[in-house]
């Protein structure tokens, strides 16, 4: 059988990508943003439980060490911050194993930037402008959801409230699961499954989708802050174009003692499943206790964006090589 | 057989699902940045014909199922079972029941190759080539000269199959179909 060496994306398709690519780094000089590049390597990982992170083996000054590829360039972007590089920006590589999909790919491009002192509205606002700017034809108009009101419309169930029992047997359900497949699952993976096959679809059509207001246990990197209703959420925003995630915003954490807390907690988390613990970055904890200012950073998958303007179907038609294919 | 893990699933792949075997129609991973991986997977079940949807954890996996499509010649029916006859030159001949059939029945024609998919060498399905040529068993008399106008008529075909022609079409001609669609195509 023939070898398959050809690009995955047409050579066409590649120059519409780097046109789009050069609007991005125009967009950020307009605005005084500063753009940089970090290691795609580092000694420490995100523990993050759902995210699998590659490691290479590498002779150091150290000997031979773990090395981990970044599921994203917020590490080190953060340590830039805390530095005092003001606003950055970066088209960063970032590796997640396993992900191979019609939106995924194990290696991808992420545009990540961090805007100390903006509030997570100015940056919503700001990802919303960039996007626009990045689309051949106006998407619709920006639309605010709190996760709540998503769930009451599109499942009719409280994400805060309802019984694990009833999340598990609807969410079951709805996806088409056997019910028993989920009797082990905790809340936060019923509502993920409910938001992924239900809600998702729904969102940004016609229209530029924003969610806020998640669960706190879905906090990750961000604050936390108790809403109008007096429920503890996650200071984070998500946005959404033609049913399809694009960017995941924070009112970034900056307190090192919550961060290194959630960082023993993911790994706890790692080891009651049987998953393997990541080198927790010192680094990163050493700079935010030497202070990182506040703000609010974004990271959007640039690839999809770049699938959306130009209505091809895969995310493997606008990479050059994707992973099966690399 | 291996077990395949939601990673490996990709179209054409069968497996065993709630213990009928099954060919994956498609495998979308759905994930969100934050959160737990979703495989969406549609599986056509090779028992029924009918696609269904079912959500898999990411990293669950399905056993493997020994289904394979092999090219068999139909030969005859026994008034009980339906016999084929591979075409590798082997001779072996498999017996087909009605329920394995299916809406296949009403396409047979003998030394014609149908695929027979064989679940642990017995057969569970036979697809029909997707053009076929039969011939008019029964229609009304054909109109002469309206070769160009649109209207059809229903014919029936050596095989029992009931399909709509054009109304120029005559008994005892035969004619190509396309068994997908049940849809003439042209005089053979």
């Amino acid at each position: 059988m023939a070898i398959d060496w050809q690009p995955s994306a047409s050579l066409e398709t590649l120059r519409a990508r780097a046109r789009l690519m050069a609007k991005v780094r125009a967009f950020f000089a307009q605005r005084d943003v500063l753009e940089v590049e970090t290691p795609v390597l580092g000694q420490g990982g995100s523990t993050d439980v759902h995210l699998v992170s590659l490691h290479a083996l590498a002779r150091t000054d150290k000997g031979q060490r773990r090395l981990w590829l970044q599921t994203s360039p917020e590490f080190h972007m953060k340590r830039l911050l805390a530095a005092g590089s003001g606003p950055i920006f970066q088209l960063a590589k970032s590796f997640r194993d396993g992900e191979i999909g019609a939106r995924h790919n194990i290696e991808f491009t992420m545009l990540e930037w961090y805007r100390p002192q903006f509030s997570l509205d100015q940056l919503i606002d700001e990802t919303a402008t960039l996007i626009m700017s990045v689309l051949p034809s106006f998407p619709g108009p920006l639309v605010h959801y709190r996760y709540r009101e998503l769930f009451h419309t599109y499942v009719e169930v409280d994400p805060f409230t309802t019984s694990l029992e009833r999340l598990r047997a609807i969410a079951a359900e709805r996806a088409h699961m056997p019910a028993q497949s989920l009797a082990d699952e905790g809340r936060d993976t019923c509502l993920d499954l409910l938001m992924s096959v239900v809600i998702e679809p729904q969102l940004g059509q016609h229209e530029l989708s924003v969610v806020v207001d998640y669960p706190a246990s879905q906090a990750a990197l961000a604050r936390r802050h108790q809403d109008a209703d007096g429920e503890w959420v996650a200071s984070r925003f998500e946005v959404y174009l033609n049913g399809i995630e694009l960017a995941n915003g924070y009112d970034e954490l900056t307190e090192a003692a919550e961060q290194r807390a959630r960082f023993a907690h993911d790994n706890a988390e790692r080891r009651r499943l049987g998953l393997q613990e990541v080198d927790v970055d010192e680094r990163l904890l050493a700079a935010l206790e030497h202070g990182m200012p506040e703000g609010a950073g974004v990271a959007l998958g640039i690839d999809r964006l770049i699938q959306l303007a130009l209505g091809k179907a895969r995310l493997e038609d606008v990479l050059a090589f994707s992973t099966p294919n690399c | 057989m291996a077990n395949y893990s939601t990673n490996e699933f990709k179209a054409g792949l069968k497996v065993m699902l709630d213990g009928d075997p099954c060919s994956i129609v498609e495998n979308e991973l759905v994930k969100p940045g934050k959160g737990q991986a979703f495989n969406r997977v549609k599986l056509r079940n090779l028992m029924t014909g009918r696609v269904g949807e079912r959500t898999f954890k990411s990293g669950d996996s399905l056993e493997g199922a020994d289904v394979m499509d092999l090219e068999m010649e139909y030969l005859y029916n026994d008034g009980d079972m339906w016999h084929f006859m591979k075409t590798d030159g082997s001779f072996e001949q498999y017996a087909v029941e009605k329920k394995a059939l299916g809406d296949t029945e009403k396409w047979l024609k003998e030394q014609v190759p149908y695929v027979i998919t064989l679940w642990n060498d017995k057969a569970i399905s036979v697809t029909p080539p997707n053009f076929i040529e039969l011939e008019v068993v029964e229609t009304d008399p054909g109109l002469k000269g309206d070769t160009a106008q649109g209207g059809s008529k229903p014919a029936t075909l050596s095989s029992g199959a009931v399909v709509r022609v054009p109304l120029f079409i005559n008994q005892g001609e035969v004619l190509k179909i396309d068994t997908r669609s049940g849809d003439y195509v042209s005089r053979a």
